[in-house]
């Protein structure tokens, strides 16, 4: 329950690339404000080398303007940052970071293959390279029927996917892709998606900026959550998601839920018991309890949320739904076995009785 | 600053400049000025009871008003071209695809100043020798220095491209190509005020005029373009009267400008980039 295979594999990249590495983007108290308007707060978070790492928030919680930032593209007010070792805006190590903008803009007059030999240009890459680098970038975004089309023939879909092919040129250690499937329909969505997971294989790091939760959820090995210009939580995928407890699904034994009560608070949902607060050591001591007593367990799963559930309770916007329950009343069976299982709310003032 | 950077970006604006039909727009127009020209220089050269110096100051009073309306179009493709290059880019998001490359605003800024440039000073220099060249064909006129006026229109263009380019980084492309246009027109009378006080020994004018020159010297260089294009000295001397009475018209230098006010359209350019950096630097993408 502490790790889905991508967090771990990142977990592991992340010591693999060693200490002399230092993490990809390290910001503290990062703060940028446009007059009187505060549009980050105080923005301190890490990511490690070879993570995909995803910048969630509310609109107008200020996730572009801290890419701005990083990128140099804007100047904090206060606090500092490194971006790859370097200080955020270095021109020299600009070289070694591809961007994808939210507003992605190229030049209408010239072709695919144009725009990007202009963006091999400016990231100075050898020229020997570049025809290499431009058929592989147009390849992987699908666009290489396109290549000697203007831009200003292409769809925003498309116009989207060459921003794409810009941001993967030259094999960047760090690819920030800001809302990178804006304009993309779902099977664009899929093709970033496994994008994102060949640059993970290759150990680039990903800042994946998005309000696409589903993306987000499938995609990262860890986010930061972003409201008012701070950061509410900075954590593993697997870690923001689990319950820390367990669905187990039994039958045959009258008076289930009270043993399961003992290791932790117990509800009764159908066939199934949820168990919370059960750590990963005590769930075999759980299921010999259940089968000593004589019941028959046909599945253990860990309890999960989704993302929107729970960047929706971090943001204090919706009912935190893990409910509180008291563990050792309910009966077991049938619709009418919850009777007795208390259900409170953590904090949404609105909340049901 | 990055060199190869300033050359990128001033590539990408000849390229642009030639892809979006700019250099052909001027090209064409250009062929009907002069040819136009060249007929109504056969005509007048034809039909004038005028002869010798008296015709040649004729001519060069003619050539110097075409020079004007050409320097107009100079002063109007400069503010075209130059007004958008920078703010509609960062608006629309293009420059910051660019910016987040190992690019600094200044090579930008430079870089389109560079591009922008070559393609004014090819145009002005190409133009302008083509027209003169036809007017000697078929007039006979040859102004005192005919290789050093068309330098000196695209100095003057050079100067309104400065500014409009300047404006582009923080206002908006018709405000900043209307700065450029007002400010060659107010240039220009500012020239006028300073010359007639010249004329009439009136201290307010001549400073209103030194002052004209001292913020927008696009006037000191259409002033060098005019005596550029009138007659030689000996041709004035044997108009006698009718030459006297050219002095005050406001298409008439009498003198080049000082070589200080030369370097002063110089130290301008140059201190109006820095100050356009410091305005891109500034603001917020």
């Amino acid at each position: 329950m502490t790790g889905t295979p991508a967090g771990a594999e990142a977990a592991s990249r992340a010591t693999a690339a060693g200490p002399f590495d230092g993490p990809a983007i390290e910001t503290h108290e990062l703060r940028k404000q446009f007059g009187r308007i505060v549009a980050l707060a105080g923005l301190t978070m890490t990511v490690r080398r070879g993570e995909v790492f995803g910048f969630l928030g509310p609109n107008g919680a200020g996730k572009t303007t801290a890419v701005k930032l990083l990128l140099g593209l804007s100047r904090p007010t206060g606090g500092e940052g490194r971006v790859l070792g370097s200080p955020m805006g270095d021109v020299a190590t600009r070289r070694r970071i591809g961007y994808l903008p939210e507003l992605f803009r190229y030049q209408s007059w010239m072709t695919a293959r144009e725009v990007l030999a202009l963006h091999c240009e400016l990231a100075r890459l050898d020229r020997v390279s570049w025809h290499g680098e431009i058929v592989a970038a147009l390849a992987l975004v699908g666009l290489a029927d396109r290549s000697n089309d203007r831009v200003e023939t292409f769809s925003k879909g498309m116009q989207q996917r060459l921003g794409l092919a810009v941001a993967l040129l030259g094999r960047p250690e760090l690819v920030v892709l800001d809302e990178p499937t804006s304009a993309l329909d779902p099977v664009g969505r899929q093709d970033v998606r496994e994008i994102i997971g060949s640059l993970r294989s290759r150990s680039v790091t990903v800042f994946l900026n998005s309000h696409l939760l589903t993306e987000v959820e499938r995609v990262c090995d860890r986010v930061a959550i972003v409201d008012r210009g701070r950061v509410v939580a900075e954590l593993g995928m697997a870690e923001l998601l689990d319950e820390g407890g367990v669905r187990v699904r039994v039958s045959g034994l009258t008076g289930a839920a009270s043993i399961a009560g003992r290791f932790g608070p117990t509800r009764v949902e159908g066939e199934w018991l949820a168990v919370d607060s059960i750590t990963d050591q005590r769930v075999p001591a759980l299921v010999s309890e259940l089968v000593a007593h004589g019941g028959f367990v046909h599945a253990v799963v860990p309890a999960r949320r989704t993302l929107e559930e729970r960047f929706l309770s971090l943001l204090g916007a919706a009912p935190d739904v893990a409910p509180d329950v008291t563990p050792d009343v309910a009966p077991d069976g049938g619709p009418g076995g919850e009777a007795g299982v208390a259900v409170g709310r953590s904090s949404d003032p609105g909340a049901r009785p | 600053m990055n060199g190869g950077a300033v050359f990128v970006i001033a590539r990408l604006t000849l390229r642009e400049a030639f892809r979006r039909r700019l250099l052909w727009a001027l090209v064409g127009l250009t062929v009907l000025l002069v040819a136009a020209t060249g007929w109504l220089f056969g005509k007048a050269a034809e039909l004038t009871p005028l002869e010798g110096g008296a015709q040649q100051l004729v001519l060069s009073q003619l050539l110097v008003m075409i020079a004007f309306m050409f320097s107009f179009v100079l002063t109007m493709t400069a503010a075209f071209a130059a007004a958008p290059a920078i703010g509609p880019e960062i608006e629309n998001g293009l420059l910051l695809a660019v910016l987040a490359r190992p690019v600094r605003r200044s090579d930008v800024l430079l870089g389109r100043w560079v591009g922008l440039a070559i393609v004014l000073v090819g145009y002005s220099l190409a133009a302008g020798y083509l027209e003169l060249a036809v007017v000697a064909l078929m007039s006979g006129y040859l102004p005192v220095d005919p290789m050093v006026a068309p330098l000196y229109l695209a100095a003057e263009a050079l100067v309104l491209l400065t500014l409009a380019l300047v404006f582009s980084t923080r206002i908006a492309p018709v405000a900043s190509g209307s700065i450029a246009v007002v400010g060659f027109g107010l240039a220009w009378m500012g020239g006028i005020a300073g010359g007639i006080g010249d004329y009439l020994d009136n201290d307010s004018l001549r400073t209103a005029g030194t002052i004209a020159h001292l913020i927008l010297p696009s006037d000191t260089l259409w002033r060098g373009a005019m005596f550029a294009l009138e007659p030689p000295p000996d041709v004035l001397a044997a108009a006698g009267a009718q030459a006297r009475i050219f002095t005050v018209s406001p298409f008439f230098a009498g003198t080049p400008p000082p070589l200080t006010w030369l370097a002063w359209c110089a130290a301008w350019i140059v201190a109006a980039l820095v100050i356009g950096n410091l305005l891109l630097r500034r603001r917020e993408l």
